[in-house]
């Protein structure tokens, strides 16, 4: 039942898809293509001298303390933030799934936060967690909680934590839902009838049946959790106190633009496409093989 | 094994002004080991009863009881019911085997005996080469044997059927309608059969409950529901062609409908007068379509004859003369049946 249009011009077609072309190729490939080239040279601060250094730049990484550091922090970042982030996200839309009165409110409450960008996300959870006036840590002072993410790295690690995944319980929500609507109700019955409670009909027969959906959550939150929580931290700490917040890539933003080393900048890049490309490619390969039900 | 009794048995949704009643009082007594059929067309309230009785509806009123105990307050599963539904409902992640012990395995029943049972049913069912395959990979005839299966190892007081023949192809439909039939006899089970397909409900059924519009209109023996319909309504819905329903029959008395099958009118050289208006070729038979010529309102009526009888031509004069004692007489305004 496919549909398809032929074209007779040999021109048309091309000239329909030089919008997209042009955007993929100015904004994904050359900056791609710019950032392989720069990995391999090394340049001075003002961009006035280059020097081809080959592997040079990625034997540097690994040597440098720090950028294996920034990898262990990023592991327990995205780690967190997608287990979290997947299991509220998945409370919260199995009690949606129940709600009958208000359905339509608390779902779009719950969809609001994927609006909010995320630097806004960052400095609205930093002004709650605010040591000196934040009402959060007022709160937290009161229960003997001496809040500070100013000074303690673990502080600061759970406020960006807690911030990357309320901005991202939005888009888990609604595949989550979209996931248990798609559950036919006959399932549940049936299973009510074999005896079983409601606790056990979730583990037993929604949750498997939601692995396809939670797989690909997994892939999507840790990408996320990879690459666009960089707002979030330079608006929250700053990759602080000290370095105990800087994930790779705000690592590469840094050393970039903060301490000028393009090519070392550049090689961090390249290793962070490399994941995603990987991540992606799990993605396809297993996402598509799990799904037909 | 159990009877089931529903007393009053009442259903609403919703509240205050927006209450739609769709079930007005039903009352049954079904016997212990019976199978009864509830048959009527989409939207009588015929699937929300059984799943009164299943425990996935809550009772609005009334009483239903499964054996001694009213089960109004209880949970699907203390009822000791199976149901078999529509759609089958197999569990897709499970293999057959898996779907077959999933209730077995909750009820916390020995392994081995598990075994012995979903084996003996996968036997009666011929399922035995699937125990291993995920139900996507079966055949919609074998999915809906899977369902059977699954229903069978629970050895429940009740089954309980939602149309689960609707989604088979005619051949195989037949087929099963006589496999559960066999099961029926051999195990014996309380049933409860819900249908749309009036085929399916006078074949199966020892009694059937014909519901129109949330309201039971007859309950009673295939053959009582064939020859003393007990409305209009069950006159009209179970035979087909449907009774023919006239008001205005030469000899009708005013007030009343008079109801006559199509095979219970002969052609004869006298009797009621008929133009014929369309005629039908169904093979074995053949229908013949009248209209009155003795003055009185438009009415259709359908007259069926073996084809083997000669056809009247279109447009020409027919007589036709009902058979004795295959006459009804119903109420015009109650629809109810009146003694003839």
């Amino acid at each position: 039942m496919e549909k398809r249009v032929v074209f007779r011009s040999r021109w048309l077609p091309w000239v329909l898809i030089a919008p997209q072309v042009f955007i993929i190729v100015a904004f994904f490939f050359w900056p791609a293509a710019q950032a392989l080239l720069q990995s391999v040279q090394q340049s001075d601060a003002f961009g006035t001298s280059v020097e081809w250094v080959g592997l040079e730049n990625f034997i540097n990484l690994w040597n440098d303390e720090t950028y294996l550091a920034s990898f262990y922090t990023t592991a327990i970042f995205s780690v967190s933030v997608a287990v979290a982030g997947i299991s509220l996200s998945l409370m919260l839309a199995v009690f949606a799934d129940r709600v009958v009165k208000g359905a339509l409110i608390y779902k779009t409450l719950l969809i609001w936060p994927y609006a909010v960008a995320p630097a806004v996300a960052g400095v609205l959870w930093l002004f709650m967690f605010a040591p000196s006036v934040g009402v959060v840590s007022y709160g937290l002072r009161a229960m003997g909680v001496d809040w500070n993410h100013l000074l303690n790295g673990t502080h600061a690690m759970t406020l960006v934590v807690m911030a990357a995944v309320w901005k991202q319980i939005s888009y888990n929500f609604l595949f989550f839902l979209a996931g248990l609507q798609s559950i036919p109700k006959s399932l549940i019955e049936a299973a009510a009838i074999d005896g079983a409670r409601p606790w056990r009909r979730f583990w037993t027969i929604v949750f498997p049946l939601l692995s396809p959906t939670t797989f690909f959550l997994l892939v999507i939150n840790i990408v996320y959790a990879f690459f666009d929580t960089f707002a979030i931290i330079d608006a929250a700490t700053q990759g602080g106190p000290g370095k105990d917040t800087a994930i790779l890539v705000y690592k590469v933003y840094y050393d970039g633009f903060k301490a000028m080393d393009l090519g070392g900048s550049a090689a961090q890049s390249v290793v962070l496409m490399v994941i995603v490309v990987v991540l992606t490619v799990v993605q396809f390969r297993f996402v598509e093989k799990k799904v037909n039900y | 094994m159990a009877s089931i009794t529903l007393k009053n048995v009442v259903k609403r949704y919703g509240f205050g002004k927006s209450t739609n009643q769709v079930i007005h009082g039903v009352n049954a007594q079904i016997g212990d080991g019976e199978f009864v059929v509830v048959v009527g067309p989409s939207g009588c309230g015929k699937s929300t009863l059984l799943r009164m009785v299943a425990g996935l509806e809550e009772i609005s009123e009334g009483e239903i009881s499964i054996g001694q105990r009213v089960v109004n307050n209880l949970e699907p599963s203390e009822r000791d019911i199976a149901m078999v539904f529509q759609n089958y409902a197999l569990y897709p992640h499970m293999s057959v085997f898996e779907n077959m012990a999933y209730g077995l395995k909750i009820a916390k029943v020995p392994l081995d005996e598990i075994r012995a049972r979903v084996d003996k049913a996968a036997r009666i069912l011929e399922l035995g080469p699937y125990l291993r395959r995920k139900p996507r990979e079966l055949s919609g005839g074998q999915r809906q044997r899977v369902a059977m299966g699954r229903a069978i190892v629970r050895q429940p007081q009740v089954f309980l059927f939602d149309e689960p023949l609707s989604n088979l192809d005619a051949k195989l439909r037949a087929h099963t309608r006589l496999e559960i039939q066999k099961l029926h006899r051999e195990l014996g089970i309380t049933s409860l059969f819900v249908t749309h397909d009036q085929v399916e409900a006078m074949t199966l059924a020892q009694r059937m409950i014909v519901m129109n519009d949330g309201v039971m209109e007859q309950f009673g023996t295939p053959e009582e529901v064939y020859t003393r319909p007990a409305t209009t309504f069950v006159a009209g819905f179970i035979g087909s062609p449907p009774m023919n329903l006239l008001k205005n029959a030469p000899d009708a008395k005013p007030g009343t409908i008079v109801g006559i099958r199509p095979e219970h009118l002969d052609i004869t050289a006298k009797g009621w007068s008929l133009n014929v208006d369309a005629l039908e070729m169904l093979g074995a038979e053949r229908l013949v379509y009248g209209r009155w010529l003795h003055g009185a309102g438009d009415e259709l009526v359908i007259v069926r004859c073996a084809e083997d009888h000669p056809a009247p031509e279109l447009g020409s004069t027919i007589h036709v003369t009902p058979r004795a004692g295959r006459l009804h007489a119903f109420d015009a305004a109650t629809g109810k049946r009146l003694p003839i």
